[in-house]
């Protein structure tokens, strides 16, 4: 599984290690630090903000931050976890300066765990997938699908799938951005798996390999 | 302790991200193995969460990394 943020680097190349020597005058190695995060930031405001341009102006503004405040860098959580809340910060900044955000929830109906319990959760029903390969993503049509049902969630949802299965953070770093508890990130990351199933099964079928089960059908 | 289909996809995420504790594991293996449905919608929502994950999904757009790192310069060399 490929994700947003590469890998940390270990040892000299390792983000503590660049940013000691970024503190000490080498600021060049600045472009060195981003670069593994270049990619989650610009996700994470394209989904907050919803359009390409500003999207990229608010990534440009987020670096810029992080480059100012590198020295609050406490290496308490990963470098990574730390980027993308200040991202996510900033992407809610500039929703807040817009007139309105219709993408943000009215006010959820919570129940005593946090959590809405207003949704249907069950998964498409099939008796047969023939798995898609990566490889079909080569057709457009295919990621314009997946990333539409991946916008489309309720806001709640969709941070969870993209910290967690697009930018590959583990449970207790998704919990640490949002700000919400372990156990609230796994309802809503498998809500969301569900809902996504849902969504996608009758549009990706169509995306299988030709060969198909003789007793396959959906039901 | 025998689960049916609903109590299978009660866990399906937490299946997925290896999450569940051994006899859980071994109880929802034993029932992909007799049920067509369930074993159908873990790998449908395993093949989703695969896809979605790959950087083809939400491409960032061309020439970005080349205007973040020079206004970045410019940045740097104040």
């Amino acid at each position: 599984m490929t994700s947003s943020i590469k890998p940390e680097a270990q040892g000299d190349f390792a983000p503590a290690a660049l940013i000691a020597r970024i503190l000490a005058g080498e600021k060049h190695l600045f472009h060195d630090l981003i670069r593994p995060v270049e990619r989650a930031v610009y996700v994470m405001l394209f989904m907050l903000l919803r359009n390409e341009v500003d999207a990229e102006d608010a990534a440009q503004e987020t670096f810029i931050k992080i480059y100012r405040n590198l020295h609050n860098f406490r290496g308490d959580s990963k470098f990574s976890t730390w980027v993308v809340s200040i991202a996510r910060n900033e992407g809610l900044g500039w929703l807040r300066k817009r007139a309105s955000h219709p993408e943000e929830p009215i006010h959820p109906i919570l129940d005593q765990d946090g959590e809405t319990t207003s949704g249907d959760f069950t998964p498409a029903l099939l008796t047969d997938w023939r798995e898609i390969p990566l490889e079909t993503l080569e057709r457009k049509e295919l990621g314009q699908c997946l990333s539409r049902a991946v916008l489309n969630l309720p806001p709640i949802y969709r941070d969870v799938v993209q910290l967690r299965d697009i930018d590959d953070l583990d449970i207790a770093e998704t919990a640490q951005v949002l700000g919400i508890s372990p156990g609230s990130v796994k309802v809503r990351l498998h809500r969301a798996r569900i809902m996504l199933q849902k969504e996608l099964v009758p549009l990706l079928e169509r995306y299988a390999p030709k060969t198909r089960g003789f007793f396959g059908r959906r039901v | 302790m025998k689960i049916d289909c609903k109590h299978v996809w009660e866990h399906i995420s937490a299946y997925i991200d290896g999450d569940v504790d051994q006899a859980l594991r071994a109880e929802i293996d034993r029932h992909l193995e007799h049920c067509e449905i369930c074993s159908a919608v873990m790998d449908s929502t395993r093949n989703v969460v695969v896809l979605m994950a790959d950087e083809r999904v939400f491409e960032i757009p061309a020439g970005f990394s080349e205007r973040l790192h020079s206004r970045l310069d410019t940045i740097l060399r104040t």
